[in-house]
């Protein structure tokens, strides 16, 4: 502390300062000594940082947060966020969870396979780089290429489609369209593997080979080091890595959009519908809306959050 | 002449085209501790993890308690082994990572948790079984990793390197602690390092290595004091070279910077006038007027190294130049630099080495 | 006990690359299908010559550069100071870029028109330039996760610490030394944070479509919604500029500038 007030600037010395007054000074901290030792050139350089992040990423956040509570006269009311009980509203949040869960369990399960296939499945080296490479290429093309990409696969006269046709395969026949769920699933999955990929293959190389030898050397089978080690150090990872997809489907709608369009009706299409035209016919609805969007994505990625900082404990 | 308990038998190891062990052949009794000492690259980790069961031999066989292992895979020599990293498992606790071997083993938690309280006081870290790996130090991690390798009671250990990644202290009493448990276990051991102190402080025997190829081996005492090549001499402990002349092949003299010298053997076919290497350990030249000893020189104090009990000398015989130890007396003290003094070297203690 | 390429490596490796590939491959056979008669690319010339494709195109790729001009003045500042002078607002930094990745695009853009319709207090989509500003800070919080992660990375990368002393003990100013020192140095690292930021705004669709303005992605769901054959040339095109803006990267990661190593 001493040695602070020697180089500290005027905001420290004040905080010294009202320490050292009676009583009658409230003992709550200074919120300015936060900023004891920052000179004002410094600071001046992170405020069109902090500016637009309150701009243009807080306040639109916390303002439609808040509208949630407002109703259409600007009282504070909870019967907004009571009518997101209603039929249509809950069928929506299902559908989204549904596809979220299962674009992300699907994606983190092939995901993982692949990135254990490629990176301990002694492979050619170039291989390694090239799927890396390609992951993260990929895990950017969503959206409405996409989702044309996969029109032009499994859609009706697509080219998978026909191949399949001509062996003898009518997937559409059988009750297949890839303007549905499943469809709108398998969609998603070209971007959500390769995101897990991309996430995992950091933790997979960090399981040491020296672990596996050790385990060699102990008398372990692969199949008991992975299950007694390799899996159990990853598993942290994964659940983490799983959580992200979640969130990452859960708030994607282009791709939907330009695929199942309002067939599959999916929460962001919902807003965006709601957004475009007032389809609900209640404003303060939207907003509740979004702050349910909002609490489903933050909660997942702050379990990600918490569940990957554990994991780095470990493998200090 | 017992039959040897581990038998490495002309072992060549090619990595593609490049050979890195050319035709090794070792052979250690029961219960022997062995370090396998070279600079890096020299081949002694490769041998090593051959014997694990890491890599392959090119050609040749190795032999274990009479059984041929070469084609066997590592999780079935019954081989314990403790790496340099390391490499205790993050996500158990100290108890579970001593206990993993016999788990895998099958056998039951009763016998477990016995055997794992057993070898955590060998160790001297009782109590610290529900301890995490990131909660250790490096010392008190290799301990552990220690008592993982010999909980599954392994009919052999080896060590790659296990000390070179802790501080220099623990280092050496890690390295006794190691010894005595070995001791007290009688169980035959493998120990590669590139630290020549740590190698004869606490081997039975040493095999010097040197890119792929076996240069000597021995017990300590032998390899320091009669080193059979000039690789050995020169990276076990100090050494001294000194380049002198053939005066009389035929009396043994020499000249070392003009002063004449008597030496207690040449090689058989030198002629006079050809030059000759000779090499001494540092504490074969005294300080001062010969005492016994056969050859004295005299030259100038270039360097003093004051290091406590001990001072360390380098003497200026011209070309060439000699460094000696002499012990710290406190009645008199050292020489001062460019002081004319003499050095007295008996003729036994010269090396001829090629 | 080296096995070369486990057999079940390849086989999950085949079926992981026959899922990625096969949808390619699929789009651009589509793409060429226009003609009954046989494959051409009829399908990519109607695209090239639409003039919305142009008008569309250049407008996205306008704001994109102005999203990243706009991105690199708040960012290399921020992370230089923080990295140097201020690294007590690390966290707050680091939990902002976390922001854009956890509330989805459509709520911020909600919020948006919420916040600065007509009759708010910064009417900005009152305009259509003041539309499109808003448009450009969307796509600036959008990509600035990535812009921050690359100057960051940047930044560490070159030792800032030594070289803003050196040039400080030399004479320079606050403003000089990451002008003329700093800047020159993290080009590279800006540089991939560039065509990330460009990647992202060519192929969006929420934000643009909700703001109601003439950019790309719009356009892509217009065509999608009227067309059978140029979608699939689009899908295409889009792909080759994603994956080129991504080869980018990768190559200028050759070139980014290191510091000889430290010993301590």
């Amino acid at each position: 502390m001493s040695s602070n007030t020697d180089t500290a600037g005027p905001i420290a010395n004040k905080t010294a300062g009202s320490e050292k007054s009676g009583p009658a000074v409230a003992a709550s901290p200074n919120p300015l000594s936060f900023f004891a030792g920052m000179r004002l050139s410094e600071l001046l350089g992170v405020v069109p940082f902090l500016v637009f992040a309150v701009m243009f990423l807080i306040a639109p956040t916390l303002f439609l947060v808040g509208a949630a509570f407002l109703d259409d006269a600007g009282n504070f009311t909870l019967q907004n966020i009571l009518d997101l009980g209603s039929p249509q509203i809950v069928a929506s949040f299902w559908i989204s969870i549904r596809v979220s869960a299962a674009s992300a369990f699907l994606g983190a399960a092939i995901g993982l396979v692949i990135a254990l296939a490629v990176i301990r499945g002694r492979l050619p080296e170039g291989i390694r780089s090239a799927v890396l490479t390609f992951s993260g290429v990929a895990s950017n093309f969503a959206g409405i290429p996409l989702a044309f990409a996969f029109l032009a696969t499994l859609g009706r006269l697509g080219l998978m489609t026909v191949i399949l046709k001509l062996i003898g395969l009518d997937i559409y026949k059988a009750g297949f369209n890839i303007l549905s769920f499943w469809g709108l699933t398998i969609t998603y999955l070209y971007f959500q593997i390769p995101l897990m990929i991309l996430i995992i293959a950091p933790a997979i190389d960090g399981l040491k080979k020296e672990w596996s030898e050790a385990a060699a050397t102990l008398g372990a089978t692969p199949a008991q080091f992975w299950r007694y080690v390799g899996l159990p150090v990853l598993w942290p990872n994964l659940l983490g890595t799983l959580s992200l997809l979640f969130a990452n489907a859960f708030g994607a709608i282009a791709t939907a959009y330009a695929l199942t369009g309002s067939s599959l009706n999916i929460v962001p299409i919902l807003l965006y519908a709601q957004i475009r035209g007032d389809v609900l016919h209640n404003p303060g609805l939207g907003a509740a809306l979004a702050l349910g969007m909002i609490v489903v994505t933050a909660f997942a990625n702050v379990l990600y959050l918490i569940v990957r900082t554990r994991a780095e404990r470990w493998l200090k | 002449m017992a039959t040897p308990f581990l038998s490495i038998e002309n072992i060549v190891k090619k990595f593609g085209e490049n050979t890195v062990i050319h035709g090794v052949d070792l052979a250690f009794d029961k219960g022997e501790f062995i370090s396998l000492l070279g600079p890096s690259g020299c081949g002694k980790t490769t041998i090593l993890r051959m014997i694990a069961g890491f890599e392959r031999p090119t050609t040749g066989r190795i032999v274990v308690d009479g059984k041929d292992i070469t084609d066997l895979n590592p999780n079935q020599r019954q081989i314990g082994m403790v790496f340099q990293a390391y490499a205790l498992f993050p996500n158990m606790n100290v108890a579970d990572n001593v206990a993993f071997g016999l788990k895998v083993a099958g056998v039951g938690k009763e016998e477990r948790q016995a055997r794992v309280a057993e070898m955590l006081k060998l160790i001297g870290l009782s109590g610290f079984d529900k301890r995490f790996p990131f909660e250790l130090s490096g010392g008190q991690q290799q301990r552990v990793a220690l008592a993982r390798a010999l909980a599954p009671r392994p009919r052999m250990l080896l060590l790659d390197e296990p000390l070179s990644a802790l501080d220099a202290k623990i280092r050496v009493s890690l390295r006794q602690e190691i010894r005595a448990i070995q001791r007290d276990l009688g169980i035959t051991t493998v120990f590669v390092t590139h630290d020549q102190e740590e190698a004869l402080s606490i081997s039975d025997r040493i095999v010097v290595l040197n890119a792929g190829h076996v240069e000597q081996v021995g017990a300590p005492f032998e390899i320091y004091n009669r080193p059979q090549t000039k690789f050995v001499a020169q990276f076990v402990g100090t050494l001294n070279t000194i380049e002198a002349t053939v005066t009389d092949a035929a009396a043994r003299r020499v000249s070392i910077d003009g002063q004449s010298a008597v030496l207690a053997s040449l090689p058989p076919d030198i002629a006079t006038n050809s030059a000759i290497s000779l090499t001494l350990r540092p504490e074969a030249v005294t300080l001062g007027k010969p005492n016994g000893q056969d050859i004295e020189l005299e030259g100038t104090v270039s360097e003093v190294h004051f290091l406590g009990s001990v001072i360390r000398l380098r003497v200026d015989l011209g070309k060439n130049s000699v460094s000696l130890d002499t012990f710290n007396d406190k009645h008199t003290p050292p020489p001062a630099l460019n002081e004319r003094v003499k050095v007295a070297i008996n003729s036994d203690d010269i090396l001829l080495l090629n | 006990m080296k096995k070369r390429g486990q057999p079940w490596a390849w086989v999950i490796f085949a079926l992981g690359a026959a899922y990625f590939l096969i949808p390619l491959l699929a789009t651009f056979e589509f793409s060429l299908r226009i003609r009954r008669e046989g494959y051409t690319f009829d399908a990519y010339m109607n695209v090239f010559s639409d003039g919305r494709f142009q008008a569309t195109f250049t407008y996205s790729l306008v704001v994109g550069l102005a999203a990243i001009l706009v991105g690199v003045f708040i960012v290399v500042p921020a992370a230089y100071l923080v990295r140097l002078r201020l690294p007590a607002l690390r966290p707050i930094i680091e939990f902002v870029t976390l922001l854009p990745l956890i509330i989805p695009a459509i709520i911020l853009v909600f919020g948006y028109i919420k916040l600065y319709n007509s009759s708010s207090w910064l009417p900005l989509t009152g305009s259509a330039l003041g539309t499109d500003i808003l448009l450009t800070f969307g796509y600036v919080a959008l990509a600035l996760p990535y812009m921050y992660r690359a100057v960051d990375t940047g930044l560490r990368t070159i030792d800032v610490q030594t070289l803003t002393e050196a040039a400080n003990i030399l004479g320079a100013n606050q403003f000089t030394i990451i002008s003329r020192v700093i800047f020159p140095n993290i080009i590279v690292a800006v540089l991939s944070g560039a065509f990330l930021t460009l990647a992202i705004v060519m192929g969006e669709f929420t934000i643009a479509s909700l703001l109601n303005r003439p950019a790309f992605g719009p356009y892509l769901q217009n065509v999608g919604a009227n067309r059978a054959f140029e979608p699939a040339a689009l899908a295409i095109i889009s792909f080759v500029f994603t994956w080129g803006a991504m080869g980018m990267i990768q190559l200028l990661a050759r070139f980014a500038p290191k510091t000889a190593a430290r010993t301590d």
